[in-house]
Formats: structure tokens, sequence, C-alpha cells
């Protein structure tokens, strides 16, 4: 058995080389996992290659925040953040092998900011269940929000889809009350999402939607010529485009294309003036827009001397690859505050409970980077931190702010 | 639910009245209109496609993002002050040689390789373009401007855009300069010899490697045109191309993977195809699948679709 | 003592292979034997790829979509009707089998390109045609799957050997997936050494003669595309269980080429193949994403463009180089390297040992 020895023990040494590089660092004594004497550990899976890499610029610009608080604050009570930042290329598969990989191996101390809604819900009930803090998740989906009482270690951020889409409902049965309604949308948990706040928020008039088309992310932008074309034959006036932005922007164009002319919808994510400067070179007459919006545009002049507007500017410029006017990047600076805030809230007591008892029940928040007068606010009854929104109005060359703030709060059980 | 059972109330409405002024006549040929505009796009790239199978009995699954990249460096140009009119053949010109060298450096290596690693390295190659198109040029979507007006025509009563127009007349010309090509010149003939009988080819002397480089060279070239006319459409990003692949192949194949016409026919019927079906058979959501269908009802009923030759199979 | 002496380095490599997949959750952490059990799962998926491209020279650049149908099987198993998830595997292989022997009837009429592209064109649909029927795949919401507890006997086995460790789920479930791989390979390997496997490389080197001498060529290909859809749909049911979740985009296109790309660089027709395919896939993306970044040395200017630029380009330039320079893959190169090796060795007239190279892939 000559030959037996020598391989054992190759063996032998392979294995114990595994278990040395293997096994997790244990912390030193700390307040929690991921919290030492001078750093707090934050992790985040986010698309960076594949189809939606396009959201991948939200985690530098938030990372580029946690820069420029380190720098000129010296962190958050004397602890620089940390940001470990995972490409998930918006698969479940490798959201939950990340997730897992910065909860067991990098000893995070909390997820922040994850992107997606499958890929989300995917890891949910995992970190639920090891109890680290699934914070401020970047989507809208309704469910992140309205859950709480089922997932207590979950909390979302941006407005819920179903409360924007309520917000038109209420624009239309103040304003258009008879108006004939046709829906694209996107046929996803997105789309879906918002069609059933527009559903509900319409209510009793919900027969004024009489048509409703949907469409693959993986469509052709070209082909939409198809729903949109059925829209316009069902007789409806109203549009509502529950579409992301590249979608958006060609439905825009179809629609002049093919002679139609209707009161548009869009929603919040499609609304960044770029986008709307696409439509219009794209042949989008763009004659009776409407949208909401809860955040301020980099590319809208009217913030030009905002302080706000201007702290964004600073704060971005730690990012060389982000791209001061796209909107994802200042949704990235305005959601990367709200977690300082929480942070620095906690004071000494940094534990995981904490600063997720304050993220889902105690924020209370004026953000510079949201349209003035809306707050972020938790309570320990209403787990959704952003629930108000202004009507905008397309004046032609930019967002006019039409009325005041709507608040979708306690509409959404 | 509420809203399910106001379909067929929307539906009979449509049928019995003239609501907001369109039947259902002006409604269907409005779907068959935009079905050709697009149609012209998915004919533009499916040309590229053919050409690449004839003259190596390969389908490119790069051909697209290759498509996209030569956009960018027009863009690119334009976007400099170059004339659209000067950075458009300029921008051929790359692209030709673009085609050549990748011919040359990933290509050759493998010529003779089973169809299974040609296959492989293609989806590698297309990996590689729309990485480094995405590391060079971002990923936010760019507008490429037009000497077409997006201003409409009508026709019949329905509506198609001028851009829409000059991607059908330019892929016509392209047709008929391919087909000229290929059937009418001494080159054109060496290109097919090569392609499909190389041994016998390099028996008479022609050098089968550089009509396989001219070949992807020509390829790039016209992969370029479709990218540059569509654009203006489509909105120029790295995924560009991405979406309307499948409908491009789905188009080779129907038409006939080596005949040119057959690109541009089987372009057009896909286009009409996948917006009535999308719209009134199987929703909008399965406009893709559609296709899928027509690629394997085609490759199992009539592998050589409508114009395309039988290859005799070697034993 | 003789027949162990002049056995095939192989064996022994199988041997030390097996000992370290077994020993290995007891010496690392959970959540690194949960990345094991996707390598084995990834390795289970690619070792029927293999019976199908490399044995039988067939392409498919969709078999993410099959692993699908085996995920999904089992999770409307395990959500809507309560059945057991153990036998909800087996149930999921067999219902993709049948789907994929279906599958195979058609896919007879196509050429090997053809076949590429037909297969091509599906998993790019498959996420799409996921969504739609609600009821039955919970649409775009996905279904959850609760991870499963680990059965008594096998916790305290655990226990036992790693001196009162608690076996988590994860670590359940690599076990699983252990026995099934081995089982899994095991099958295989008898499949490829017998007839069938003969039948099988006879059709892929030259289809018309062996139709000529007497081989039932469409029994044999439709046969492998079960056979390999079987695997497919195993693995499937494996990963949904694994990741504790199955949606739309859990399956997308990149998964059906990263397997193909899996099993050809692993070495198609081989056995060991797979399993280099299965770390290769699974292992890549992560190294080229994150291990860059974290080197030290390489200045932050270029680890910052490689990350941007990077798993991409690096995916792409590596594929190709892996084309040219070693189209046989992994195991080919180290088979040609070893015979090389052991012609200077011995001295080049020396036929002793024996060894058959393993077979070129003619696709």
């Amino acid at each position: 058995m000559a030959k037996m020895g020598p391989r054992l023990g190759v063996l032998a040494a392979f294995l114990v080389t595994l278990a040395a590089c293997g096994g997790s660092n244990t912390p030193a004594a700390q307040s929690d996992v991921g919290i030492t004497s001078n750093s707090i550990l934050l992790g985040n899976t986010i698309a960076q290659s594949g189809p939606a890499r396009a959201y991948g610029t939200i985690a530098n610009a938030e990372n580029a925040y946690f820069t420029y608080v380190n720098n000129t604050k010296g962190g958050v009570n004397g602890r620089m953040i940390k940001f470990k930042i995972l490409d998930d290329a918006y698969t479940p598969a490798n959201a939950v092998t990340l997730t897992k990989q910065l909860v067991e191996q990098d000893q995070v101390f909390a997820m922040f900011s994850g992107l997606g809604t499958q890929t989300q819900t995917s890891v949910r009930d995992y970190l639920n269940t090891q109890k680290v803090p699934q914070l401020f998740v970047a989507t809208g989906a309704t469910t992140f929000m309205a859950d709480y009482s089922s997932h207590n270690w979950t909390i979302g951020w941006q407005p819920p889809y179903q409360g924007e889409a309520r917000i038109y409902a209420k624009d239309i049965l103040a304003n258009h009350a008879s108006a004939k309604i046709g829906v694209l949308y996107q046929n996803d948990d997105y789309g879906q999402d918002y069609l059933k706040g527009l559903t509900d928020g319409l209510g009793s008039s919900a027969s004024q939607i009489v048509d409703k088309e949907s469409y693959d992310v993986t469509a052709a932008v070209p082909t939409l010529a198809a729903q949109l074309s059925k829209l316009k034959a069902s007789g409806a006036d109203t549009l509502f485009l529950f579409t992301t932005p590249a979608f958006t922007i060609g439905s825009l164009a179809i629609v002049t294309k093919i002679g139609w002319a209707p009161l548009i919808y869009l929603n919040s994510v499609s609304n960044p003036q770029v986008y709307m400067g696409l439509a219009q070179k794209s042949g989008a007459a763009l004659g009776n827009v409407t949208s909401v919006g809860y955040i301020k545009d980099p590319t809208d002049p009217q913030w030009a001397s905002d302080d706000g507007m201007k702290l964004y500017k600073t704060v971005i410029a730690n990012c060389t690859t982000c791209n001061v006017m796209d909107g994802f990047n200042i949704y990235g600076v305005a959601v990367a505050y709200t977690m300082v805030d929480i942070l620095t809230q906690a004071g000494s007591v940094m534990t995981r409970k904490n600063v997720m008892d304050i993220a889902a029940k105690g924020l209370n928040e004026t953000n510079p980077f949201l349209l003035p007068g809306v707050k972020v606010k938790t309570t320990p009854s209403d787990h959704f931190p952003i629930t108000q929104e202004q009507v905008i109005h397309w004046s032609g060359t930019g967002w006019t702010l039409q009325g005041s703030l709507i608040d979708e709060r306690g509409t959404i059980k | 639910m509420l809203v399910g059972s106001l379909a067929p109330a929307a539906d009979a409405a449509n049928f019995a009245a003239d609501l907001g002024g369109e039947t259902l006549v002006q409604e269907l040929i409005q779907q068959v209109v935009s079905g050709i505009a697009s149609g012209g796009i998915f004919a533009s790239l499916a040309l590229a496609l053919v050409l690449i199978y004839n003259a190596m009995g390969l389908v490119n699954f790069a051909q697209g993002e290759m498509a996209m990249f030569a956009t960018f460096i027009a863009y690119t140009l334009i976007s400099h002050g170059v004339n659209y009119f000067i950075a458009f053949p300029l921008t051929l010109g790359l692209a030709f040689v673009g085609g050549v060298l990748i011919e040359r450096a990933v290509i050759r290596p493998v010529e003779r390789a089973p169809v299974l690693t040609l296959v492989i390295v293609t989806l590698g190659l297309a990996t590689l373009i729309n990485g480094a198109a995405g590391f060079l040029f971002g990923y936010t979507p760019n507008y490429f401007s037009s000497p077409f007006s997006a201003h409409t025509v009508n026709i019949f009563g329905a509506f198609a855009s001028y851009q829409d127009l000059s991607v059908i007349v330019v892929s016509a010309i392209v047709l008929v300069a391919i087909y000229l090509l290929l059937q009418r010149t001494t080159l054109g003939l060496t290109l097919r010899a090569a392609a499909h009988h190389p041994e016998a080819s390099r028996l008479l002397g022609v050098r089968v490697s550089w009509m396989l480089a001219l070949g992807w060279g020509l390829a790039s070239a016209v992969g370029a045109v479709s990218g540059i006319m569509v654009a203006p459409i489509l909105l120029l990003e790295p995924n560009m191309m991405q979406t309307i692949i499948i409908y491009a192949f789905a188009a080779a194949v129907l038409g006939g993977i080596d005949s040119p016409l057959g690109a541009v026919v089987g372009g057009l019927i896909v286009g009409v195809t996948v917006n009535l079906v999308g719209a009134y058979v199987v929703g909008g959501d399965l406009e893709l699948a559609v296709a899928l269908a027509i690629i394997v009802g085609v490759l199992v009923i009539k592998p050589n679709g409508l114009f395309g030759r039988a290859a005799a199979r070697n034993v | 003592m003789q027949r162990l002496r002049s056995a095939p380095p192989r064996y022994f490599l199988g041997v030390i292979a097996l000992l370290f997949f077994i020993g290995l959750p007891t010496v690392v952490t959970s959540f690194q034997s949960s990345e094991w059990t996707q390598v084995l799962i990834f390795a289970i998926v690619i070792m029927g790829l293999n019976i199908l491209v490399g044995y039988s020279g067939q392409i498919s650049l969709g078999h993410g979509a099959l692993m699908a149908v085996g995920a999904y099987t089992s999770a409307i198993l395990i959500h809507r009707y309560q059945v057991d998830y153990l036998i909800t595997i087996p149930i999921a292989g067999l219902l993709t089998g049948v789907v994929g022997f279906a599958l195979g009837i058609p896919a007879l009429r196509l050429s090997a390109l053809y076949l590429a592209l037909a297969t091509f064109a599906l998993a790019v649909v498959a996420p799409s045609l996921i969504k739609r029927p609600v009821q039955l795949t919970g649409g775009v919401q996905g279904i959850l799957l609760t991870p499963p507890d680990p059965p008594q006997f096998a916790k305290d086995a655990f226990g036992a050997v790693t001196g009162g460790q608690e076996m988590t789920s994860d670590q359940w479930l690599y076990y699983v997936s252990l026995v099934l791989a081995l089982l899994l390979f095991w099958l295989a390997w008898n499949l490829v050494r017998h007839r069938p496997g003969r039948a099988m490389r006879a059709i892929r080197d030259r289809e018309v003669a062996a139709a000529s001498s007497g081989i039932n060529v469409a029994a044999y290909k439709t046969m492998a595309f079960g056979i390999s859809a079987f695997y497919a749909g195993i693995g499937g049911a494996l990963y949904g269980l694994s990741i504790g979740f199955v949606s739309p985009d859990t399956f997308p296109l990149a998964l059906s080429f990263q397997l193909l790309v899996g099993a050809v660089i692993g070495g198609l027709a081989s056995i060991a193949g797979p399993l280099v395919g299965g770390i290769f896939t699974f292992w890549l993306p992560i190294v080229s994403s994150q291990f860059v970044a974290s080197q030290p040395w390489i200045p932050t200017g270029i680890a910052a463009a490689f990350k941007n630029a990077g798993p991409q380009v690096s995916y792409g330039a590596l594929l190709i180089a892996i084309m040219i320079f070693a189209p046989n893959g992994v195991v080919g190169l180290v088979t040609a390297g070893y015979g090389r090796l052991q012609a200077r060795l011995r001295g080049a007239g020396d036929r002793g040992s024996g060894q058959m190279p393993s077979d070129p892939q003619t696709v």
C-alpha cells in the first residue's frame, strides 16, 4: 500500500488547510455582530451585472454617502461605516448564497438596501429567522412594508407602489371622473402591484378601466405597439403606464406615433427628466402627462440652488462611476441618509434589535433629498416609512408640482 | 374580481359600436402596419445572421452584440461632431475591420472544431462584447439621432414613422446588395463555395480561411447598418440588441437561414404575427414565446424555411 | 496487491474526492456546506447534460429551463399538496425526464446548430412561460419553501462525529445532495460503460454509419434527452430546496449558458468532468466578482475597472481562451498532460499502462 500513505497525507493536509481557511472569525467582545469599537459593517446584494445592472449604481451612491459621513464626521458615533456590496445579478439563487455569505461568513451587522422584489423575498425568511435586520429594501413592493407583523426584521423605505397608484386613483376621481382608463403594465410584481393599487383606489369606479394589457420584460420595445394599438382601440382616453423606464420611453413615443393623445399617467420610477427628454427626442408629444414624485430630481433646475441638492452633488463626487444626473443615485444617497440617521439614533446601544426597532417604529426624519414636506416616519402601528407623494404635471420642459403632498398613510392594510 | 369580469363587456362594446372613432378593421390595419415596422427591425439584424451563415454555416450568437458595439462607435463619432453621413460609412468600415479581426483572432483557431465549440465561442464573444460595451460606454440609455424624423406617415388610416420606413427601405437596399454580391459576383460565389465545400475549394486554390474572414467582416458591417438604423427607435444602450435577437433568429429561420430575401420576408412576417398573436390570442406578455413557437415550428416542419436551400448531409 | 498498484490513478483520485466530500461539512461552516451543495447540484445537472452533449452529441442551451421544471414540480407538490420533500425529488426527476423525452422527439429533426438555437430560445422564453399560470406557479411571486429539518438519526450521527455540533438544514441538504450525486454518477458511469454508452458514442461520431449498423438512433437520442432531463429535474428540485425559493427569475438564460459552459470546461464525455464543471460553474462568478476586488496588491483603479467591466469581460475571454487552447476541458487537459508525463517517464514505446485517452468531443 505504498501509494496510499502519501495520498492520505495529502488528503489530511488538504482538509486541515480547508478548515483553517474555512471557519468564521469569532468576533471580539462587541455589542453585536458586525460592530467593533470603531466600525459598523453593513451588507448589500444588488444587480451589478446582467440585464438589471443599471440599478447597480444605487449601491455605489449609498457607499458615496457613507464615505462622506466617514470623512466629514468620523463615521457615526465614532464608528466608520463599512459597506460590503455583492453582485447578485438580480437572481434569487445568487441573492440567497451571497446573503448567507454576508451574514454567516462576513458577519455583517445588518443587510441594507437589498434590491429587487424576487431577490429580497428569497432572503426575507432567512434573515428574519436569523434575526438580521433587512433594512430599507430597494423596492416599492407593498409586501415589504405591509407584512411587518409576520416579518418584523424587514422594513422598506420608498413609497409602496400600491400607495402611489392610489394617489393616481384619487387624482382621477377628483379631476377626471368620467375617464375611460387603459392600462399597460409589466407582468411582474412591479406592474401588478401598481395595478392592484389603482383598482383598489378606484373602488367602485374600477369599472372605468376598459382595457389592460401586459408585456414581459423580455419584450422588444417596438412590439408594444400591439398592446398600445389595442388600448387605443378600446376607446380609452386615459392611459396608465406601469412600466420600467425603457418601456415608458418607448410607449410614449409609440402612443404619439399611432395618432393617440390620451391623458397619460406614468409612474415615479420612470419620471426623471432625463427619460422625459429621451421620450421627446424619440417623438413623444407629452401633451398631458401626470406623475407623482417624492424625491428631488437632479436634472430639475428648480433645485439648482437647493441646499439638499448641493449636498447631494458634494456627496456623489465620492463615487467616480456615478452619473450625477441619474435619479437612481439621489435615491441611493437619500436612503443612505436614513440609514445613518438610525445608526446615529441608536447611540451606544448598537444592537440589531435596537436598530431594527428604531427603523420600524421610531423613525421621524426630514430628509434633505426628498421633496419639501415629505417625512420619513414609522410608528409602532405603521411601518411604511414614506407615504407622501406629490402630483406633478409635465409642462413641456419640466415637471411642475401640483397641489400639495398627498399622504397615503394608513390606506394600505 | 371586479376588473376581470369587465373584459367581455369591453370587447362586446368594441365590436358593437364605434368607440373612440376606431373600428376593428382600422385597429387591425394599425397592428399590421406596426408589425411591418418592427418586422423591418428584425429583418435588418437577420440579414447579418444570414450573411454569416452563408460564409460559415454557423449562426453567430454574438451578431447582435457586435452590431450594438458598432452603433456605439457611430454614436461616439457623432457626439464628437462628425457628420452623420460621414460617421455612417466610417463606422461600416470600422465594423468590417473589426469583424475580420475577430474572425482572425477568435474564430480561426477553432475553424474546424465541432459545432459545439463554435457555439460556445460565439456565446463567449457575446458576453465579452456586451461587458466591454457596458464598461466603455455605460448603461444609461442614449438617444441616437437619425436624419429621418419620428413624424408619422398615414398608411390606409394607420400610422408608421419615417424612421420605421427608413429601416425597411435600408434593409431592402442591403438585401439587394447582399444578393448581388452572393449570387452575381465571383467573390460571392467563392465565399459560398468556401463555406459549403471547404476541402474542394482549397484544392481549387481558394484561400478558405480568408473567405471566412471576409464573411465575418461583411456580416459585421451589415450588423452595423442594422444597429445604426434601429438605435433611434430602440434607444442605444448595451442591452439594446438582446431584446430583438430572438426575433431576428426567428426571422432568419422562417425565411431560410441562408436566404437574404428570406431574412427580410421572414422579418416582416414575424413582426406582424407577433403583434397579432400577442394582441389577440396569447396576450402581450407571451410575445417572445410566439417567436419561440415560430422557430421550433419551422425547424421541425420545414427546416429550410421559406426560401432556404436544402443542404446535403455528409455521410 | 498487483491490481491495486496498477489501478489507474483516477480511482485513487476518486477515493480522495469521496473522502473530501463526505468529511467536508464536519470541518467547514454551515454556510460553506451550502455553497458546496450548489456545486454538487450543478455537478448533477452537468452530468445529465454531459450524457446528452458529450455522449449522444446533441447540444442543449436550455437545461436551465429543465431545472425549472424539476424545481417547480417539487415546490408545487410541497407547497400545495404537502408532499414530503424527499419524495418530491424523484417525482420531479421523472416528470422532467418525461418532458425531456418529449422534447427529444422534435429534436431528432434538428441539426446540432438548430438544436442549439431552439434550446436557446426555450431558455430565453422560459421565465415568461412560468409567470403565466399564476395559480399553479405563484407567478412572479414565486414559491417559498421552508428549509427541511434534519431527521433525528442524521442529527445524532453528525453530533457524534463533530463532537456535539447541531446539524443545520443546510448541512442535511448537503448530504442529501451528496447521496443523490453519488447515485447518479454511478448510474451514469454504468450507462456509458455498457451498451447504451457505446451506442450513443457511435451515434455521436458517425450517425449514419451507426444507423446502418443496426442501432436505433432515434430511440437512443430521445432516451439521452430523457435521461439528461431526469438529471436536470433532480438537480432542479434540490436547487429549489437549497435556495428555499423558486421563482421565474431563478432560471434565467444565464443559468443554461453556465451549465453548458461548465460541462465543456469540465470535460465532456468523462465522468469526472461534470464535477469539475460544477465547481467551475459555482465558483467562477464569485471569484471573479469578489476575489479581484479584495486583493490589496492590485491598484484600486484597475480593481475598480475590473469590477465594473470585469465579470462579463473576463468570463467571455476565459471561455474563448479555453475553447481555443483546451477544448477537451480540464479533464482533457489533465488526462493529456498525464499521458504525456507517463510516456516520458516510461519511455516512448511503452504501452503498458493501457490507459485510453478520454474521448474527444466531436459534436
